[in-house]
């Protein structure tokens, strides 16, 4: 029951900052609204048992993503124009989409039900021969680089990819400076 | 932020213990949380501090561009080599297995081969991004 | 109904359209991949909150524990944030250099230049 009611809380959190991220037009304190997003979501990924997880969140969401956005608002500029209507439009198909979603919860299985039907397919065999077939006693990691290695070196494959489209963009050499810079509207 | 005695001072007291915790977690990674991805990120924190204390050009310096491109290859090329290997050695792809006599020990070297891949693709890519946003308006 | 058990998929579905609603909302391209990023990582908690079970452990094996939470759903999601940095990255880069080619990473200011052609 105590982990339900940290996990309330936490999640209450999280929507708090979320929409104050929506609420705010300075780039710099959305960029750090998302930074504590993700704290939070470490957080609530330590309550649900997901420790491999909330190690990841931590160093990525907070650390990196927080970094690279700082780098990118450096080079573009930090105040956003606010927009010059009411975004109704918007507000209605998230509404729909929203009221859609929600509907489709009411199927699902109860949060941290042992009967639902994804703790019953092949985690089972995981749990049970991981320590046999690969003698590591954290099973996260014998899942990532054994059961499913196809998997992780596609993730691989992707990240190596993002980085070399990266490199193509930006390049890591100095550039020259252009004769003028670009006339700003 | 280069004239700052206290980031200075601090930023090389903690740069090597960074780098040392995430060599923890990548070696670590079997047996407590942690592992290939996070390691990488963590050792590539450890370079992008660097980069912000002292200037995106001394960290230029410390790893050359050149050196980070092959960086980022050699991880993804380590990962299929240990899939190609066990082939090689008459099973199926990535069946680590086949690369000791028992089960256990080519389980446990190919976890690590694969591991170490990925901390090495991911900490590469993760310094290689810092340093083309960052470096980008360098005079 | 029990409001309980289906209070985590809620909020994640508020989280997820707070998401939806920068991204086709704000006309600022830098905002909008902080809404996919708000968006993404909501995903992940409704992954995660998917994989706990009543009174399971951390998926790390010891003798005296026998209920564990699904660790398949920790996989898929580990993977997943350090793709999301890597990709988010990506179209960062392309803000950037939309902003050197147009001087503007307004959506409005980009159109009236494309249409002024």
């Amino acid at each position: 029951m105590l982990i339900e009611a940290i996990n309330i809380v936490l999640l209450g959190m999280l929507a708090l900052t979320a929409l104050a991220a929506v609420r705010l037009h300075d780039l710099f304190a959305v960029t750090i609204m998302f930074g504590i997003y993700s704290l939070l979501a470490a957080v609530v990924f330590v309550v649900l048992d997901a420790v491999d997880v909330a190690f990841t969140e931590a160093a990525v969401g907070v650390g990196i993503s927080t970094v690279l956005m700082l780098a990118t608002i450096g080079l573009v500029g930090r105040h956003e124009q606010r927009p010059a209507h009411r975004p109704l439009l918007p507000l209605l198909v998230v509404a729909v989409t929203g009221a859609a979603l929600v509907y489709g919860t009411l199927d699902m299985p109860f949060f941290a039900d042992p009967a639902a039907p994804v703790h019953q397919h092949v985690v089972p065999y995981y749990l049970g021969k991981s320590p046999e077939q690969t003698g590591i006693p954290n099973v996260v990691t014998s899942i990532l680089a054994s059961y499913r290695g196809y998997d992780t070196l596609g993730e691989l494959a992707v990240i190596f990819t993002a980085g070399v489209g990266v490199l193509a963009l930006l390049g890591l050499r100095r550039r020259k400076r252009p004769a003028k810079e670009h006339p700003t509207p | 932020m280069r004239d700052n005695p206290v980031l200075r001072i601090v930023a090389k007291i903690i740069i090597p213990v960074i780098l040392l915790f995430a060599l923890y977690v990548q070696f670590h990674g079997d047996f407590g949380p942690g592992g290939g991805f996070q390691a990488g990120v963590i050792f590539a924190a450890g370079f992008i501090l660097y980069g912000l204390v002292f200037g995106t050009e001394a960290l230029r310096n410390a790893i050359p561009p050149g050196l980070l491109r092959f960086v980022i290859a050699l991880g993804l090329v380590l990962y299929a080599g240990v899939g190609a290997t066990t082939m090689l050695l008459g099973s199926d792809y990535l069946a680590y297995g086949a690369l000791a006599d028992d089960l256990i020990g080519g389980q446990h070297l190919g976890i690590f081969l694969v591991e170490l891949g990925v901390g090495i693709t991911v900490s590469a890519v993760t310094v290689t991004i810092f340093l083309a946003f960052a470096g980008r308006n360098d005079p | 109904m029990n409001v309980a058990g289906l209070y985590n998929y809620w909020i994640v579905i508020l989280l997820m359209m707070t998401g939806f609603y920068v991204v086709i909302s704000s006309g600022n391209l830098v905002k909008k991949i902080i809404g996919l990023n708000l968006f993404q990582a909501s995903v992940f908690i409704l992954y995660i909150s998917m994989g706990k079970v009543m009174n399971g452990a951390v998926p790390i094996l010891r003798e005296d524990v026998t209920t564990y939470s699904n660790p398949l759903p920790h996989v898929l999601i580990l993977t997943a944030i350090v793709v999301g940095v890597a990709t988010t990255a990506l179209g960062l880069a392309l803000v950037v250099r939309i902003r050197e080619a147009y001087g503007s990473v307004e959506e409005d200011d980009i159109h009236r230049q494309d249409e002024s052609l």
